[in-house]
Parts: C-alpha cells; sequence; structure tokens
C-alpha cells in the first residue's frame, strides 16, 4: 500500500485549470521524485495535498482519506512541508521559529536536527529574517524534522538558489532524513534529484506524464528531452 | 420575460414616474398622500437622488472594486460648494453650478491621484481619513463659509423662481428624475464601454491587467472621478430641493449608509443600486413617521427604542443580507426569475 | 516652556487612547485580515455599560466606581467582541469583503441603539477628586488623569508585548500575523488565535471608551467613530500588525495634534493629523501590504 495516494486531483485558480485530475502514488520509504518542467504545476500539487488551495478529489494518507480536513489536521496527522520560499518567520527567532513547530503529542528531536544543522543551535537567538538563504533552508527542513510523528515530509525544491557547498549539505541531510521519513521531493536540479530520489513521477501541464525510476528517465535521453526538456544526455538544464 | 416586453414595461414605468404629478391617486400605507401632493413628491425625488448616489457607488465598488469608505465626500462636495456659492458668494445658479463641476473633478482628481496609490484595505482607511478631513473642515466653519454645526441655508433670492416654493415641487420632482436619468445613462454606458471593461478586468485580477500592458492607475483613478463627479452632481440636486446644507452628510456614517444601498440593492447590477438607494430612503424617512404613531407608544421601551432608530434597523437589515442574501435585492430577483438577467455588467 | 511640556503630555494622554483603539485594529487586521469597522461600537457600547452599571455606585465611594467602571467597560468590551467574532465573523471566513460589510453593519445598529436607549446628547462622567487635579511637572500644570491615562496605555502595552513574546499563544499570533498558512502547515489551529486576538482587541477598545470618559470628562456616542478614524490612521502609519508600531504612531499623531490644535487653529490639528496619513503612505506606500 502506498503511504500517500492521490486520484483525480483538479486544482483551479481564478480562471486557470492548473491540475487536471492528477492521479499518483507514493511508496513508504525513501524519496519519490515529483518532476517536470517549469510551471507544470508541481508546487499546486503539494500545496494541493495539504489543502492551501482549493482541490478537488480524492487523497489518501495510510489509508484514510484527508481531502476533507482542514490544512492543520491535514500536518497533524503527520506530514510536514518545506515551501518553496522556505516561509520561515522573520519576525521570530530561529529558536522561536522551532518552538513554534513542535506538536503536542510528538516527541520533539532537537537533537536529530542539531546534528544535521549545528547552524540552527548556534543561531537560536537569531531573528530568522536576517539569516542567509542556506540558513533559513535549512530552518524551514528542522522544522519539518522536528516532530518525531512526521510520516511524510513535501519538500519544494530545498536547494533553489544555493550556493554548491549549502546544496551538498541539504543534499546530505535530506538523505539522513530519507532514512527515517519518506520525502515527496519537488526539484529543478535533476542532478539533486538523482543523487536523492529512487521514484519518479513527472508531471506535464497538470498532469501526470510518466511514472518510473529516476535512472530509467535519465538513462534514457529520448524520455528525458520528452519529459523534462533536456537537450540530449541526462544531467542538469 | 423577453427584451420587447422589459423595453415597453420599462417605458411605461418611465412615462409614469414623469406624470405622477398629475396623478392624484393615493397609494396608503406607501405614501401618506395622494402621488401628486408635494409632499409625496419631495420623498420621491429624494428617492431618486440617492438611487443617483448609489449608482456612483456601485461604479467604484461594484464595477471596479474599488471599496471607498469616503464616497460621501463628493456628495458633500456638490452640496456645499453649491451652496456657499449661492448663499455666501450671492452668485447665480449657472455660474454656481460651473463652479461646483469643476471643483467635483479637480477634487476626486488630487484626492483619487493619493488614495489609489494604496490598495485594498489601505485604500477604504485612506478614503475614510479624507472624508473625515471633510467633515472637519466643515465643522470648523473657516472664513464663515460652511455655517458649521448649523448648516448653510439658501436665501429666499438665491434661486430662480421656478424652483423655489411648494407649488414649483414638480419642477424639483421631475429635475431629480432627469437627474436619475441621466445618472442611470452615464453609468450604463461607461460600464458597457472599453474602460468599463477594464474596471472589471481590474476588480477580478488587477495583476493580469497591468501584464497586458494597461496601466491600472490610471483607469481606477477614471473610474474615482466619475463617479465622484456623479455624486456631486446629485448632491447639486439635493442641495436644490432641501433648501439648505447640513453636516450630517459630511459624517462617515453617510458613507457607511451608501454602503448599505449598494449591498441592498445587489452590487455591481447598477440598477440593484438604484434600487437600493430608493428603498433605503424611502425606508429612512418612512420609519420616523412610523415611530411616532401612537401604536408604537404601547410597546415595550426596548422595541419603542430600536424601532425608533433607523439606523438600527437598517443596520441589522444589512447584517442579515451579508450573511443570508449576499446577491442583495437583485441577486433575490434574480434567484426568483433565472430568465431575468441583466444586461448592463451581470457578474 | 510649560505650554510645550503641557501639550506634550496631554498628547501622550490622548495618545494612550488612540494606542488602546488602534492595538487591537492592528492585530485583527494582521492576523484576520479583517478590516473591523466595528470596532468604534465596541468603544462606545462597552462605555455606555460602564456608565450605566457604575451609575448606582456614584452616591458613595468615586474612586471605587471608577474602577469598577474600568472593570466593567473591559469585561463589556471583550464580551461583545467575543459575540461578534463567533456569530458574525466566523461564517464568513470566505467572504473578506462581507466581514467588513457585516462590521459595518455593526457599527451602524450598535450607535443607533446607543443613540435610541441612551439619547444623542452626551452623558457627564463623575470623577474622583484625585482624578480632577493637576500634577506640576516641569513648570507646567498637567491634568492628572491625562497622566493616568498615559500610564494605563503603556502597561497595556507592555501586558501585551509580554504577552506576544512569552506566550505560546503570542507566538502564534506574531508568526500568523507573517504568514497564516504557513501556520496551519505546522498544524496549528490559527481560528482559535482569531476570536483570541478578536476578544483582546474588543478589550482595549472597551478600556478605551472608559478612559475617553475620563479624558473628555463626558461620552457620547458618536466618539467612538472619530475615535476609529484616528485609529485607522495609527494603524497604517504604524503598520499593519505592529503593537509596538501603533504606540509609536499612537503618540506621534496624538502630539502633532494637540500642538497644531493649539498653535495653528482648534480644528486644524485634527485636519493635519489627515495631511499626515497621505504623506506617510506617499513616502512609503508598502507600509503593509493588504494581502
Amino acid at each position: 500500500m502506498n503511504l500517500l495516494d492521490v486520484r483525480d486531483l483538479h486544482v483551479r485558480i481564478g480562471q486557470s485549470h492548473i491540475l487536471h485530475g492528477l492521479s499518483f502514488g507514493v511508496p513508504s520509504g525513501g524519496v519519490t521524485g515529483l518532476l517536470g518542467r517549469n510551471g507544470v504545476g508541481k508546487t499546486t500539487t503539494l500545496r494541493g495535498i495539504l489543502g492551501l488551495v482549493d482541490r478537488t478529489g480524492l487523497i489518501e494518507f495510510e489509508g484514510e482519506g484527508i481531502a476533507a480536513l482542514r490544512t492543520h489536521e491535514i500536518a497533524r496527522r503527520g506530514i510536514a512541508y518545506v515551501p518553496e520560499d522556505r516561509d520561515v518567520f522573520s519576525a521570530l527567532t530561529v529558536e522561536e521559529n522551532l518552538r513554534l513547530a513542535e506538536r503536542p503529542g510528538c516527541e520533539h528531536q532537537y537533537d536529530l536536527v542539531y546534528d544535521l544543522f549545528p547552524e540552527m543551535k548556534a543561531r537560536g537567538a537569531q531573528r530568522a529574517g536576517t539569516l542567509s538563504g542556506g540558513q533559513q533552508q535549512m530552518l524551514a527542513i528542522s522544522r519539518a524534522l522536528l516532530n518525531g510523528g512526521n510520516r511524510l515530509l513535501l519538500v519544494d525544491e530545498p536547494t533553489k538558489g544555493l550556493a554548491p557547498l549549502v546544496v551538498r549539505h541539504v543534499v546530505d541531510a535530506l538523505k539522513r532524513a530519507a532514512e527515517a521519513v519518506t520525502i515527496l521531493l519537488v526539484e529543478q536540479n535533476l542532478s539533486v534529484a538523482h543523487k536523492l530520489a529512487r521514484d519518479a513521477i513527472v508531471l506535464d501541464q497538470g498532469r501526470v506524464g510518466y511514472v518510473g525510476t529516476v535512472d530509467e528517465l535519465m538513462g534514457d535521453p529520448v524520455l528525458a528531452r520528452h519529459h523534462l526538456g533536456l537537450s540530449s544526455g541526462g544531467g542538469e538544464r | 420575460m423577453n427584451a420587447r416586453l422589459r423595453f415597453v414595461l420599462a417605458l411605461a414605468g418611465i412615462a409614469l414616474l414623469v406624470a405622477a404629478p398629475w396623478i392624484g391617486i393615493p397609494l396608503p400605507p406607501i405614501f401618506s398622500e395622494p402621488l401628486s401632493a408635494p409632499g409625496t413628491l419631495n420623498l420621491l425625488a429624494l428617492c431618486f437622488i440617492f438611487g443617483a448616489l448609489a449608482l456612483s457607488y456601485d461604479l467604484i465598488f461594484g464595477f471596479a472594486g474599488l471599496l471607498s469608505f469616503g464616497h460621501a465626500l463628493y456628495f458633500a462636495v456638490g452640496v456645499y460648494t453649491a451652496a456657499v456659492a449661492l448663499a455666501r458668494w450671492h452668485w447665480s445658479l449657472p455660474q454656481a453650478l460651473a463652479f461646483t463641476f469643476v471643483l467635483s473633478i479637480l477634487l476626486p482628481l488630487v484626492i483619487g491621484a493619493v488614495c489609489l496609490r494604496v490598495r485594498d484595505v489601505q485604500f477604504a482607511m485612506v478614503t475614510l481619513a479624507f472624508a473625515q478631513a471633510g467633515s472637519i473642515l466643515v465643522m470648523q466653519n473657516p472664513f464663515n463659509l460652511t455655517g458649521g454645526e448649523e448648516g448653510l441655508a439658501l436665501g429666499v433670492n438665491a434661486l430662480p423662481a421656478f424652483l423655489v416654493g411648494v407649488e414649483n415641487t414638480r419642477n424639483l420632482y421631475w429635475l431629480a428624475l432627469a437627474l436619475l436619468a441621466c445618472t442611470c445613462a452615464v453609468g450604463w454606458w461607461s460600464v458597457n464601454s472599453a474602460p468599463g471593461r477594464v474596471w472589471q478586468a481590474i476588480r477580478e485580477n488587477e495583476r493580469r491587467v497591468a501584464v497586458i500592458g494597461l496601466n491600472p492607475y490610471l483607469y481606477k483613478l477614471g473610474a474615482f472621478v466619475l463617479s465622484a463627479f456623479l455624486a456631486s452632481a446629485a448632491g447639486i440636486v439635493y442641495l436644490l430641493i432641501e433648501g439648505s446644507a447640513s453636516p450630517d452628510i459630511t459624517t462617515a456614517n453617510f458613507t457607511l449608509a451608501l454602503l448599505v444601498m449598494v449591498v441592498l440593492g445587489g452590487v455591481g447590477t447598477l440598477w440593484g443600486a438604484v434600487l437600493g438607494g430608493i428603498v433605503y430612503e424611502y425606508l429612512d424617512f418612512r420609519l420616523v413617521t412610523v415611530s411616532g404613531a401612537t401604536q408604537l407608544q404601547s410597546l415595550p421601551a426596548f422595541l419603542r427604542v430600536t424601532l425608533s432608530e433607523p439606523l438600527f434597523i437598517l443596520g441589522v437589515l444589512f447584517i442579515v443580507l451579508v450573511l443570508f442574501v449576499p446577491g442583495g435585492l437583485a441577486g433575490a430577483v434574480r434567484r426568483l426569475n433565472p430568465a431575468f438577467l441583466t444586461s448592463s455588467g451581470s457578474q | 516652556m510649560s505650554t510645550i511640556v503641557l501639550l506634550f503630555l496631554t498628547g501622550l494622554g490622548l495618545g494612550g487612547l488612540y494606542f488602546l483603539v488602534a492595538s487591537g485594529l492592528s492585530l485583527i487586521f494582521g492576523l484576520m485580515r479583517v478590516l473591523n469597522m466595528a470596532h468604534g461600537a465596541l468603544f462606545t457600547i462597552a462605555a455606555y455599560i460602564a456608565w450605566q452599571v457604575t451609575l448606582p455606585l456614584l452616591g458613595g465611594n468615586l474612586t471605587l466606581a471608577w474602577f469598577a467602571g474600568i472593570v466593567v467597560a473591559i469585561v463589556a468590551g471583550g464580551a461583545c467582541a467575543f459575540l461578534l467574532e463567533v456569530f458574525l465573523i466566523r461564517p464568513l471566513y470566505t467572504r473578506p469583503i462581507g466581514q467588513i460589510l457585516v462590521t459595518v453593519g455593526v457599527a451602524l445598529a450598535a450607535v443607533a441603539l446607543v443613540e435610541g436607549a441612551w439619547g444623542e446628547d452626551m452623558k457627564q462622567v463623575l470623577l474622583p477628586a484625585w482624578l480632577t487635579g493637576t500634577v506640576r511637572v516641569l513648570g507646567a500644570n498637567i491634568p492628572t488623569s491625562q497622566l493616568v491615562i498615559a500610564a494605563i496605555a503603556l502597561l497595556v502595552l507592555g501586558a501585551l508585548v509580554l504577552f506576544l513574546r512569552a506566550t505560546r499563544y503570542g507566538l502564534v499570533i506574531r508568526a500568523g500575523v507573517e504568514n497564516r498558512s504557513m501556520v496551519e502547515a505546522l498544524g496549528i489551529d490559527v481560528n482559535r488565535a482569531f476570536t483570541l486576538v478578536f476578544v483582546i482587541g474588543g478589550m482595549a477598545a472597551g478600556l478605551a471608551g472608559f478612559l475617553a470618559g475620563t479624558f473628555f470628562g463626558e461620552i457620547d456616542p458618536a466618539r467612538g467613530t472619530s475615535m476609529l478614524i484616528f485609529a485607522f490612521i495609527v494603524v497604517v502609519i504604524g503598520g499593519l500588525g505592529s503593537v509596538t508600531g501603533s504606540a509609536i504612531a499612537a503618540a506621534v499623531v496624538a502630539i502633532v495634534q494637540q500642538f497644531l490644535n493649539f498653535y495653528a487653529a482648534p480644528g486644524i490639528g485634527d485636519f493635519s493629523v489627515v495631511i499626515l496619513l497621505a504623506a506617510a503612505l506617499l513616502l512609503r506606500p508598502r507600509s503593509a501590504e493588504a494581502s
């Protein structure tokens, strides 16, 4: 049984029909990549799962329907979100950002977080708005990992705009995290996706275009070009 | 209800309204006097003015999507500018009118240019602030122009003879009817024009309009100035009917009452706003008379108190409307008769 | 010199009133994105209920009556705010314009109700002797009531800041003002914070309504609306969602108002505050995004 099942997901924003009956499953364990060109609806899919946008369709988490629940109830079921813009609370300190993320009834894994990202401990009293992009990303991931009860992480382009050294740090952290939780990863950076994800779901204009493993996808230049807009040969654009 | 039938009915309705001063039928309990009586004509004229005023507000709120809390200011500009010109400076009516028209374009141009620099809630607050400034200015009675709290009465000789006196109420009635007709015409024409369609596009999604290459700011300013001008025109006629200017019309409460009128009638339908304005003014007028009626005296104090305050009833009615009937009267009519679609600016 | 001190300190007193009204408005708007036009109604109703309830006490200890009035006003403001939020605001959370409109309806109906029940004319406020005197500060005679009001406002500011910084709800509110949906994505039900913020705003507005009676020596049905408008100006200048911003802006606005009303002409100060608002918006139009 899949950890997450999405069936016939439709999202309309204003006059635009962004997701056209999306259906896919995320198996338990490891990292599943949600790939595709710019603007196909990857971020919207994550937001749709959480109920942050109006949507219709069936969404099942661990076998139970969650589409009718409010966002905070969905999150409490054990789904954490690392958004594209990080969305850390800039007026709050790093420590307050983490404290806010604490969910009652869960184990709060500060040890794990501080082990992965020692800077979070060092900069505890610093206002999150003054952190660098990379540090904010670490904070966003820390928030998601804090609660031991989280079983699924929705991660949206965690390496966007980061320096290569920071990218490596983030990738290592996510790899370690993936040992304990399942991750649905949206990534434009295909080498990152290749390093982290095993399975791949490729979106195309609001629909599922391809389902398979990342190896298969990257190994076939025709497939790669068709679905990801790559020039011949895999790798980054 | 097909278009031809609607047209004939509308024509008949207009003819009826024009002929009212000659139709002496009593219409209790709607009016306490027959239709052609000066009292009834006066009430109808006021209703027409408020209908026109409500329509002017629907232009910016219902069509351009600008929630202004300061629209009353421009109505007051019409009233007070004309009053000052006639009563204090002793200008002739045409001179006063010309001056008021100019001011009622320049003032919203300047104020709108400032207010429209912000959007949504901040815009609402800034428009409210400017209206309040106007109210304060009027109450301060600078240079003894506005008459402060007591208001400003037009002297006996301020107006030409055909507009003065009970026997000429019918002239004022027709003037108000003409105002309403002209305002409706201008309103209908403007929302169906190219700029009018841009207003509605702005209301839906301003960013998209900017992306196309149009400057939303200029279009919003245009809507702002046009609606202010129409409000000032209504203000001038109001002055002629009332014979004096009073600071009541400069208060924030008054703009809020405008909002009630438009929502009551149905936002974004023009005719709904007119209906809302007419119904509101009618209720406001009649409820005061009703509350003085002897039957009410026997009710318990609490009920008597609340029913004697028209704004209380209107406020509660408004709340009920917003909660349960968001489309207003126009929405209710549409629901009763789905074939009855408005030709102008249906949402 | 003593005039300047007088104007400055009475400005702080008036600013205290503005702050009490504006702080609630600012939080309500910052967190809920609701423009609460009924805030002035909370101010007025609380003031009248407090006046009515303490009326029988005026034959005895006036100080006791005054303190009782404060308590009643705070409770009345909070209770009315609670009812307003639960029964009128919450059902309309999908219709933000509807929420503003419903508060407009409440504002109109409430003022009309007060006028109907207590009359349009003002009601005199009877103050204990120690509040009617003056205090000598730097050569100027400052009405004691104004200093007391400024002090109370400062206390409330301190309490609010403490609440926001030291409690979990305060944390949720501070984060929610910035990004409501992310707070929800963390598993926190922001709606509960809404009611809390509304009630806090109502209590502060109620307190302001009562203290305005102390400040002006009388209460009347129209003051709430004019206070609301000044509060709007303070909120926009101080920044939506910022309590400390409201405090500073309230002081600045009130002091400017006092000085101009005295040195220029009565009413010019009120008028110029509006100009101040326009200037603030022209100079930094992005002081706070509406959405």
